[in-house]
């Protein structure tokens, strides 16, 4: 694969190089994805915003992007070829791209850098990303009512925080709703493999889930869920309202492209500064897909009684009292987690079994 | 811990499955490079047949009329590789390559009407009384027709290369093809035979995953296998049998550490996650001290002048 992503690349930039000459007044935008733009998820959204910054600014702005970007040695290369192409604004869109953008930022002090999800900063390095975790406890709290089984399945990519913190607030809701509720955790250790995907998903199926929650970017562990019958899924970081009523019946949707244009913009009118970005469904970064009609009625309004006190900022996921895993105290009675504590979250709240891989 | 919840019969059958695609794959480059040539674009030509066998399949309602145009589409890009390499005499690693990034590329074009489209469902054998077996009748008899296909395959393929003539003579073409000239072999139209064949089980192995693994059409959905499929016949040794204890063997231990993991077994996640990559070249490079080496000509080009 490694080999083929090179060449891809290579391939790639010799074609912005040919473009690059006769475009040297239009706002150059970079866009770096780990998987194919049509995994129907995680990175098709960020090419979605990638599409409508190029519908909102037309002619003014040229868009370009590189698909199937491994993380690591690989992304650094890409991203170098970017800058060296021109860009003026680039996106990494995934974790595992945050020292490669920061290593290639500090070569290129002209060239701004927002990265995805990371939490490494410089002067020309932005940071984004979504709360998530606030659209997974509403798919713990529909998850926790639905299994009849008590098992809910996971299939985690990366233990990362981003990727911790969702478990976590899934756990905490489901649990709250069901107190039976027991979660399997399986590690793909991938962001897009749809037969590993699917493998995985079907595993937890055989194991006795019947309530499958991913954090991998493709649409197979709906495939696989809707071939074996009786369970559920959610949408994970686009709708994926193509499995639904049934598994899918709800989803987290990211919406980058209020984002990706305000940012754009920003650098057209040259104002723009590092930040630090990190909204969820109140601002409308972080999207609840239609709860499906697969949902009884009451548990829906429950959901959506969830995600409306999340939105207006009157509840936070993480609410005391928590303890974590070994049984320590993590927040108290009506305490909140702060941003810098989510942000590193690196352990498992209390009930969820097994320890996460270092 | 509870490695109760791992029912084994579920997890040989569907290791059965997971390894089918590999075991395609390889079966065909094995052939391929037998005849002396190193075609790297086994990965294009399953992904193109991962979308070609699920069009045709959700077209037609037919999954087996999906795994034939798999097989066509395979065989027709790999006809693209013949003919760089044995009439053009190109370099056969960069076309092998060229032709990986050409089939992603065509495969996501060709796909973009088939996102969240589901493909009709292939039936498993149903033999009466076999199948009800416990046990033995769910992991030996109750899976679909190809994979069955893919071990019948693996045992035609051994007793054509080992036992008739038409074996004999593609290796001859594979060790010395100047030789096998001589002879009066054709050499360039059997190595194009058997570029055809190895492309047809490359796309069958690719629309066994859009079909029958996963089932669904996402681009890029190979994610790779047509890599391991190429390092496992050399692992292999160039032995059809060895190449299916390989394809099970990696198969095999992607699903029992999920299967593991999901138990919550006390074993660091990563060292399961590297697993099947280890136990198999572990195991296959043990088997291979023997002293099987490649096809001498592999990878060299042919031009009846010299």
């Amino acid at each position: 694969m490694k080999l083929t992503t090179l060449f891809a690349s290579a391939a790639v930039a010799l074609g912005l190089a040919a473009g690059g000459a006769l475009a040297q007044d239009k706002t150059k935008v970079g866009f770096v994805y780990v998987g194919p733009v049509g995994d129907g998820g995680w990175t098709y959204e960020h090419d979605q915003g990638r599409k409508a910054v190029a519908e909102e600014f037309g002619d003014a702005v040229e868009t370009v992007y590189v698909e199937n970007v491994a993380e690591g040695p690989d992304a650094e290369r890409v991203i170098t070829q970017m800058a060296l192409q021109g860009a003026d604004l680039i996106f990494t869109t995934s974790f595992g791209y945050m020292d490669p953008t920061i290593n290639v930022a500090a070569k290129f002090p002209d060239v701004k850098f927002e990265h995805a999800t990371g939490y490494k900063r410089a002067d020309n390095v932005s940071t984004y990303s979504a709360r998530f975790y606030e659209g997974r406890a509403v798919q713990g709290t529909i998850a926790g009512h639905m299994t009849e089984s008590n098992i809910i399945g996971y299939i985690g990519s990366y233990p990362i925080p981003e990727v911790i913190r969702g478990i976590n607030s899934a756990y905490i809701h489901a649990k709250k709703v069901n107190p039976d509720v027991e979660f399997k955790i399986v590690w793909a250790f991938t962001w897009f493999d749809p037969a590993k995907e699917a493998d995985a998903a079907k595993v937890l199926i055989e194991q006795g889930a019947d309530v499958i929650l991913q954090h991998t970017d493709s649409t197979a562990p709906q495939a696989a869920a809707q071939a074996a019958g009786n369970v559920i899924t959610f949408g994970q970081a686009s709708d994926m309202a193509e499995y639904g009523p049934m598994p899918r019946v709800s989803s987290i949707i990211d919406n980058w492209a209020p984002y990706y244009i305000a940012r754009t913009k920003a650098v057209i009118d040259g104002t723009w500064t590092s930040t630090d970005t990190w909204d969820g469904i109140g601002p409308g970064m972080v999207g609840i897909g239609e709860i499906s009609d697969a949902v009884p009625a009451e548990v829906k309004a429950e959901a959506l009684a969830l995600k409306d006190a999340m939105a207006a900022g009157e509840y936070n996921p993480f609410t005391g009292p928590l303890k974590k895993q070994d049984g320590s105290d993590f927040l108290a009675e009506g305490e909140t987690a702060d941003d810098g504590t989510l942000a590193g979250m690196n352990f498992y709240v209390e009930g969820i079994e097994g320890s996460i891989p270092e | 811990m509870d490695l109760s919840a791992i029912n084994p019969v579920l997890l040989i059958a569907s290791l059965m499955v997971a390894a089918t695609p590999l075991l395609l794959a390889a079966i065909g480059e094995l052939v391929v490079e037998k005849s002396g040539v190193l075609n790297l674009g086994v990965e294009g030509m399953m992904i193109t047949g991962a979308i070609a066998g699920f069009a045709a399949a959700v077209e037609s309602g037919s999954p087996l009329a999906g795994f034939v145009a798999a097989a066509l589409a395979g065989a027709v890009l790999s006809l693209l590789f013949a003919a760089l390499t044995q009439i053009a005499l190109a370099n056969q690693v960069a076309s092998g390559l060229a032709l990986t990034l050409f089939g992603l590329g065509l495969s996501a074009l060709m796909g973009q009407r088939y996102v969240g489209v589901k493909p009709p469902q292939m039936g498993r054998i149903d033999i009466p009384v076999l199948s009800d077996l416990p046990v033995v009748g769910r992991i030996l008899f109750a899976h679909d027709v190809i994979l069955y296909f893919g071990i019948a395959l693996t045992a035609a393929v051994w007793v054509v290369l080992k036992f008739t003539r038409a074996g004999l003579v593609l290796r001859a073409v594979g060790e010395n093809h100047e030789a096998a000239h001589a002879l009066g072999y054709k050499v360039v139209r059997i190595r194009t035979l058997a570029i055809l064949f190895g492309g047809a089980c490359a796309g069958m192995g690719g629309a066994y995953i859009s079909l029958i693994r996963v089932p669904q059409w996402t681009e890029g959905m190979t994610a790779g296998v047509g890599w391991i499929a190429l390092a496992l016949v050399v692992f292999a040794s160039w032995k059809p049998w060895r190449a299916l204890l390989g394809a099970y063997l990696f198969g095999g231990v992607t699903v029992v550490q999920l299967n593991l993991q999901a138990a919550g077994v006390a074993i660091p996640v990563e060292y399961l996650a590297m697993s099947p990559y280890l136990i198999t070249i572990l195991v296959l490079v043990i088997l291979s001290a023997d002293k099987s080496s490649a096809p001498a000509s592999l990878g060299r080009s042919f031009h009846a002048s010299r």
